[in-house]
Formats: C-alpha cells, structure tokens, sequence
C-alpha cells in the first residue's frame, strides 16, 4: 500500500503555517505597530456627534506625532463613558457632562477620577424637512411631541400642514439611548421624562438628518454640523412669547440658543504623556480650526 | 494452494513493535484529536455559561422583575426618573420581521426546491445550486446596506410609505437571506425520499406534479419542516440586517410598514453604552440568554424532527 | 430522475389521449412554469443586486481604492487598513479554528461511537452555527474582552470569529471525510495499521482537498461577520501607513471592511454615495469569490476521483 501523500510536504506544510503565525507574534505584547521609537496607541471612544471630529483630529495628528496611533471608535456619549469607567480607554468624547454617580464608579473601578476638558461647542438643532411649513417652536410644544405622555401625535395639532401628505402623523426621528444628543435633549427639553415610545431611535447622527430630509412628515434632533439642503432647522423659543432663535455658531457662543451645548473629552486624572499633548493639540489653534471646519463651535480665543 | 513452509519454530517472545515514542507520540495526538472533539459541547455550555453568568445577578435582584420583563413594551433602560425593563416591543417585533421573512421565503423556497430536485435537468441544477451557494454566502452587513439604501427607496416608492426603514423592508431583505439555507435542506429532504417511490407512482400512471404533491411532499414533510424551522432560526437570530432596516422604533407596530427594533437589534445598539456589571448591561445580557434560549429550542426541535424521520426508515 | 418522455398522440392507435390526460399535461406545464419562476425570483435578486451595486460603485472602484487610506474624515480615499484588518482577524481564526475543527471533524467521524453523548456532541455543532451572531459577540466580550483580559484586541475579536466559524470547517471536513471510501479504513486495519496510521496515511490525504474546501469556505463567513467583532475589537478609524502590509499588532484594535461599511452607511455624514457602494462591492466580491473558488474546487475534485 503506498501513502500517496509524502510526509515531506505535510512538514513542510506545517513549517509554513508555523512560520507565518510566528511572523505576526513579535508584535504582540509590544501594544502597537512597530513604528520607530517608543510607539503609543491612545484610544479614544465615545460621543457619535463627535465622532467625526475625533477622527478628523486622529488623521491630522498622525502627521503632526508619527509615532503616535490614535484609535477611534463611536457608539455614543455613554459607550464612551462606560469604557473609560472600566479604564480600557485613555479619552471618552461626550456631549454631555458625566454624571455623579459615573465618576463615582470611574474612581471606584480605576481609583482615579476623570478630568474635564471642554474641546468646542455644539448647537443641538431641531431638524424639520425643507418642504415643511414649519419655522419655529417653542421647547414646551417640542416636549409635548416627543415625551412620554405628550399629547401632540399629529402635525395638524400645531396648526401646520404639510403639502403633499395624506397621512399627516408626526415621524418622531430620535437617537438610541447610548447617545449623548439623546440624554441632553431629554434632561432640557423634555426636563428628564422619558421618550414615549415608538420613535424611529437611529444609530447615528447622521442618520437622523438623512431620514428627516426623506420623510416629509419627521422631526428629529441632531448636531447642527450634520445639516443637509434637505433639512431646515427649527428656530427654537424658550417659552411662548419669547423669540425664536436661530442655530448659529454666535448664538450657541452666547447661550441664547436654548439648546447651545458644550463638547467634552474626559481623561482618568490629569493626562499624561502622549495623552497629555495629544489633548492639548485638540486645544491649540490647529486643532480648533479642524473643528470649526466640521461644523462646531471653537472655544473661544483668550486673548 | 499449500506452499511449503517451513515447520513453525518457536518465536520469540519480543515481536517486532514500533518505537515507545511512535506509540505515545500517537496516544497523545489521539488524545488531542478526543478533546478537539468534544470541544464543540464545551464551546456551547461555554457561550450559555459566560452570557448567563453576566445576567444572572439581574434574576435574583430585587428592583428586578421578571414578568414585567416579558409582558411590558416600555423599553427606558437609562431613564433618569423611571427605570423600566420591558422587551415585549422588541419579542413583537422580532416576531413580526421573522414571521414576514418565513412567510415570503417558504413558497418561493419550496417551489425552488421542488423545481430543483423534481423538474429541471441536471444542468440547470448545478447551476441553481451553485447560485444558492453565492446567495448564501452574502455577509449580513451587505444585506442591512441593501436595505437602508436600495429597498428603502423602493419601498417608500412603491408604497408611499413615510419611511423606508420598516417590518416590510426586514422581512423582504431577511427572507432574502433565509431562502438558501431552507431551499438546501428542503431539496435534500425531497432527494431522500426513495425512488421506488417515484417509480410506484410512475407506474399508476401519475404526471409529474401529481407526484410531487401526492406522493413527495408528504413523504419528505418532516425533512420540509425542519428547513423551515432552521429557517426561522436564522430570521430570528440575525443581527446587522435588522439592525440597519427596520428602523428602530420600540413598540408594538401598528402595520407592515411601521418600524420595530428587533432584540439582536437592541443587544447590539445598546451594549456598548451599558456600563458593565449595571443592571442595564446585564439585562442586555439576559436578553441574549432569551435569544440563545429560542434559538437553542429552534435547533433542537428541527434535529428532532429530522432524527424522527430517519427512525421511520 | 429521467425527464418523461412525450406522449406521442397518434401512436399505433394503441394509446388515445384523453381530455383527462390533455388537461394532466396542462396542470403539469403550468406547475413548471410556476416553480421555474419561484427558482428564477432567487435568481435574479441576486444578479440585480450585484449589478446594481457595482454600477454604484464604479466612480470610485480602482486599485487605488483599495491600497489608499480614508482620508478626510472617511469621505474620501480608499480602504486598505480595513482590507488589512480583515486578513488579520481572518487569519487569527482560521489559525485558531482550523486545527481544532479539523480534528473534531476526525474524532466524530473516526472515533466516536454511536451513542448518546456523541449524539449530543452532535447537535452541539449544530446548535453553535445556529447561535446568533449578537450572542457571540455578548461570549467574547464576556470571556475574552473581560474574563481572559484580552481587552478591545485583534486576539479577542479573532478568537471569537473563530468558534462562531468553527462549525463551518467541522461539516465540511466530516463531509470530505464521508467521503473516502470505507473499504479504503478497511484495507488498512487488514494489514494491521492503528487508526491514527489509517487516517494520516490515507484518510486525510485524500480528504485534504475537501477539506480545504471548508477552509475556504470559512475564511468568506468570518470576513463577512460584523458583530462580533464590533464588541471585540473592531474600531471606527485607525491612522494607517498607505499599503503597509503590518499596520496590527495582536493587542491593538482593526479596521476591518465588515465594520467600515456600516460605519460609512451609519455614522459619518456627507459621504459620497459611491463610497459604501464600493466598500460593499469590494466585501461582497471578497466573499462571493472565495465561495466561487470553493465550489469550483469541488467541481475539481468529483472530476478527479479515482474511485
């Protein structure tokens, strides 16, 4: 009986598998490429408004630091905190402010508690679609139609009527509860009660804009840097009787925008390091115009 | 034929063996192969032990209650004034893409089998086959990109919808997926059937459909049955398709053309933001023991149907 | 099943057909003509699909596109840490679940009896395919992220790629091994071989290319995953060298393609529409041609057979 397959091939099969797995091992425990000098991979996730700023920043700084690897990732304001509350990231974007009981929990699991940086300005818009009548709203009508109990389901309800649309039922276009937007417009627009359910919750900023400028019968809530020519913004009126102001970069800087909100990186205690510098980069005049191109506020110059 | 050899002699008490290290080197390599084996049970008891074990805590906590859990469609996980754990919405809306999805596939799918095994020429079948093979290879994430892009538009085109992101679009993309895995197993079941079969029902005098519908498919109905079980499977526990077609709205839908959240849709929407070890992350957590549970119960139904129909023969 | 031969209607006036048998033929052409184009609506989704996807793709789809980086927030340039990424976790399972499967696929069908417990080794295979992918993702974020400390990593994601695929290399290489003939183990134990003899000396060698076939066909499954290794270790964007073949180590997180197409399809705004087309494109053509190899291979191998 002869063995068709000679054992030499099935070795050297072996050898073969065994020298390109061992190929890719030396990397390993080193943490990162194998760049020159001391390589640093700083991971940064959270906030999706900030999403792209945050990779915006990655791309630029890979040219200004070599060495230096930025890794990000989305998923929302609190996937964001939730990490750096287990300390397996070094910055948590979020456009929303950590609550107590999450630094609490960031101190209890990594004994450090997390520092503040605000890194620009955001004013959260209420999107409508271009052919929608409507211009302005005030924040009491907003939280009768998206909160829970709310009693406003239909657009004829506000008195506006959509041309074109038989079936004028409001499309409620909201964010998945991981997100920051979602958290912000529920503690000041709907004053911390709940959504009512059945909105259409998306994954993403984006998106929200995206289903707003196709469906004319939706409202949602979104980043003003994500606006589209199929959207409209919504000028918004703390009360009734009080004027309507429009989302612009000058009003979310003076807070007469009701909904002007800050945009913020955490790190666990005061950074360090590569961290340190990178932070501070997102801080100086480079990084601000970055972020003034995507859309958002920069802080403000102190002279 | 005798030949002539020579008387025996004594032998000797050492026989020619193979070498002590051959024959360890082979037990140990045995062994390996046994443990490699039985690897499988220990993957699944791991998956059920590791996810359980996240959820667990939940079940026995006391701001924590079950029934509520199933029966109520108030989803507020990270509420500030109103904790509330209630999937009924998302039981109802996994229910209704993969019930749609299973509706649309089985005709098409048993119609393709029936036409593969019983009506077409040996040619055609491989090349229907192969094409089967390709559908089925289609990563899910390409089919969600379809549906957000493609049949979202359509869909809002044809119907009017106000938006494109709805039951219908999962169930059309989701049965999309499912029609190769209960086309296969269903040609599969059709080709066991014995030919003495056929033959008998050849010798009444019996057309080719009449074959099929009075002698085949009741024959093969249990193999039938579990390609539409393993189906539904696969509807219900799909994830990035359902994730970017259905449109993510928790509650129960009004109609086809509303949008639901599916539960693999909400694990993977809201996992990331649970803190871990919160009661939200393990609530997530225990949705998927549910999910493992269904499917498991899935599986196990459609092996027990199949192992019944060998016993009959 | 032969196709059945025409009833010829004058013939010898032995046979006359009747109505009954007229309006038999009728139903029977029309049943055909219905389950041909139940057979055709899978077809032509599929051909539309991809048709449709690669004409959306065209303005960007270029080898540049594959060996550039993302550049200006993702709305321009090309993909290759993505296509990096996704040989690296693809590779990480296959070297993990290639092994493993293989030999599992050697113990159910060489060595284990027919008994309860192989019985319910068996469905346990069966029940780890059906096991939703989210459910996966929830194991390795469970096991590996947390309970092994792997962290966010190209090991976690790999590793959980690799028991999600690992039934996919079981059946095939069962099937490869069904296969052999048995008169071939037979042959062998007559002349006094073990059964480990049997099976490197005969079974497997006949068997490789089978098996190699599984191989292939998992190496597609696991490019295509998306969620579990979103939970893993896949990242939204990682600064990459232009066509730098060894961007990743084993502990840093990856682009992979999966992710990057519903990253650009969900989460970042103003992108040209031909960009996820063609990312899409570039998966879909990875996965459908490594499945066209595999089957082709198949084709190959019944061609080949000498027995």
């Amino acid at each position: 009986m002869r063995i068709p397959v000679s054992r030499a091939s099935t070795a050297s099969c072996f050898i073969a598998l065994t020298a390109v797995v061992c190929a890719s091992f030396p990397s390993a425990g080193c943490g990162s490429k194998r760049a020159p000098a001391i390589a640093t991979t700083i991971q940064v996730k959270g906030s999706d408004t900030m999403v792209n700023i945050a990779q915006a920043w990655a791309e630029e700084y890979k040219k200004v630091e070599p060495g230096v690897e930025v890794e990000v990732s989305g998923g929302g304001s609190g996937v964001g905190i939730a990490a750096l509350e287990k300390g397996t990231i070094d910055i948590a974007d979020a456009s929303r402010n950590m609550k107590p009981d999450e630094i609490a929990q960031a101190k209890r699991n990594t004994g450090k508690e997390p520092k503040e940086f605000i890194v620009g300005y955001d004013a959260l818009a209420v999107y409508v679609n271009k052919d929608n009548p409507l211009d302005e709203v005030t924040l009491d009508q907003l939280a009768s139609v998206f909160a829970e109990g709310g009693t406003v389901a239909r657009w004829s309800q506000l008195g506006v009527t959509i041309p074109g649309v038989s079936d004028n039922t409001i499309v409620r276009v909201s964010r998945q509860s991981s997100s920051g937007t979602y958290e912000f417009f529920r503690e000041h627009v709907l004053n911390k009660r709940d959504f009512k359910l059945g909105s259409r919750d998306m994954n993403g900023s984006k998106e929200v804009v995206e289903l707003v400028g196709n469906t004319k019968t939706a409202i949602g809530y979104s980043g003003m840097g994500y606006a589209t020519p199929s959207v409209k913004m919504l000028r918004l009126a703390r009360k009734a009787g009080e004027p309507a102001i429009a989302p612009t970069v000058e009003h979310a800087l003076n807070k007469s925008y009701p909904l002007a909100r800050s945009l913020q990186v955490y790190t666990l205690g005061e950074p360090e390091g590569a961290v340190k510098k990178y932070v501070e980069w997102m801080l100086s005049e480079t990084g601000q115009k970055i972020l003034q191109e995507s859309g958002y506020v920069p802080i403000p110059h102190q002279n | 034929m005798t030949a002539h050899l020579p008387p025996p002699t004594h032998t000797p008490d050492r026989r020619p063996s193979r070498g002590a290290l051959a024959v360890f080197g082979e037990r140990v390599l045995e062994n390996v192969i046994r443990l490699s084996g039985v690897s499988a049970i220990f993957f699944v008891l791991a998956i059920f032990f590791f996810v359980f074990r996240e959820a667990a805590p939940v079940l026995v906590s006391d701001s924590f209650s079950l029934k509520e859990f199933l029966f109520s469609v108030a989803w507020y996980p990270t509420s500030d004034i109103n904790v509330r754990y209630g999937i009924l919405g998302l039981i109802v809306g996994t229910a209704c893409v993969s019930g749609l999805a299973v509706l649309i596939a089985v005709p098409f799918s048993l119609g393709s089998a029936i036409f593969i095994a019983e009506f077409c020429g040996p040619r055609l079948r491989e090349g229907l086959k192969v094409v089967i093979e390709l559908l089925a290879a289609i990563p899910s994430v390409v089919w969600g990109f379809i549906g957000l892009t493609v049949m979202s538009r359509l869909i809002v085109a044809v119907t009017g919808a106000p938006v494109g992101v709805n039951v219908l679009n999962g169930g059309i993309i989701l049965a999309l997926m499912c029609v190769p895995i209960i086309t296969s197993i269903a040609e599969d079941a059709l080709k066991a059937v014995p030919d003495s079969y056929r033959e008998a029902a050849l010798a009444l005098g019996a057309t080719r459909w009449q074959t099929v519908h009075r002698v085949l498919v009741p024959a093969a109905r249990t193999g039938l049955l579990a390609a539409v079980l393993l189906g539904v499977g696969r509807a219900v526990g799909e994830t990035m398709a359902v994730l970017m077609a259905t449109g993510h709205a928790v509650h129960i839908p009004s109609s086809v053309l509303d949008s639901v959240r599916t539960l693999t849709a909400n694990i993977a929407a809201e996992l990331g933001e649970a803190s871990v070890n919160s009661e939200h992350y393990r609530v997530l957590f225990l949705t998927g023991v549910l999910l493992f549970l269904i499917t498991f119960v899935i599986n196990l139904t459609a092996d027990l149907v199949v192992r019944g129909v060998r016993r009959e023969r | 099943m032969a196709r059945e031969p025409a009833v010829p209607v004058e013939s010898a006036g032995k046979f006359r057909e009747t109505a009954a048998g007229r309006g038999h033929r009728r139903t029977e052409a029309l049943v055909r003509g219905v389950f041909m184009t139940m057979a055709a609506a899978m077809v032509l989704p599929l051909l539309l699909l991809v048709a449709y996807l690669i004409v959306k793709a065209a303005p960007v789809l270029s080898l540049e596109f594959l060996l550039d980086v993302p550049r200006r927030g993702m709305r321009a340039g090309g993909i290759w840490p993505a296509l990096v990424g996704t040989v690296y976790l693809v590779l990480g399972a296959l070297v993990v679940s290639a092994p493993i499967g293989v030999m599992a696929a050697i113990y159910l069908k060489e060595y284990a009896r027919d008994n309860a417990f192989h019985r319910a080794v068996n469905m346990a295979v069966i029940n780890l395919a059906g096991v939703p992918s989210i459910v996966h993702a929830l194991f390795g974020l469970g096991a590996f992220v947390y309970a092994a400390r792997f962290g966010y990593s190209i090991v976690s994601a790999s590793l959980t790629l690799a028991i999600m695929t690992m039934p996919v290399i079981i059946t095939s290489t069962r099937e490869a091994l069904n296969a052999v003939p048995h008169a071939f183990r037979e042959a062998c134990w007559n002349v006094g071989a073990t059964r480990w003899q049997t099976i490197r000396g005969v079974v497997l060698p006949n068997s490789i290319s089978g098996i190699l076939t599984g191989v292939i066909l998992e190496v597609s499954r696991t490019a295509g995953e998306t969620a579990p290794i979103m939970f893993t270790g896949a990242v939204f964007f990682k600064a990459v060298q232009r066509g730098d073949l060894l961007p990743y180590g084993l502990n840093d997180q990856a682009m992979a393609l999966s992710m990057h197409l519903y990253t650009l399809s969900t989460q970042v705004p103003d992108v040209p529409e031909a960009l996820p087309y063609a990312t899409a494109v570039v998966l879909l053509g990875t996965v459908l041609t490594m499945n066209a190899l595999s089957i082709a291979l198949r084709f190959w191998l019944r061609s080949r057979k000498r027995w």
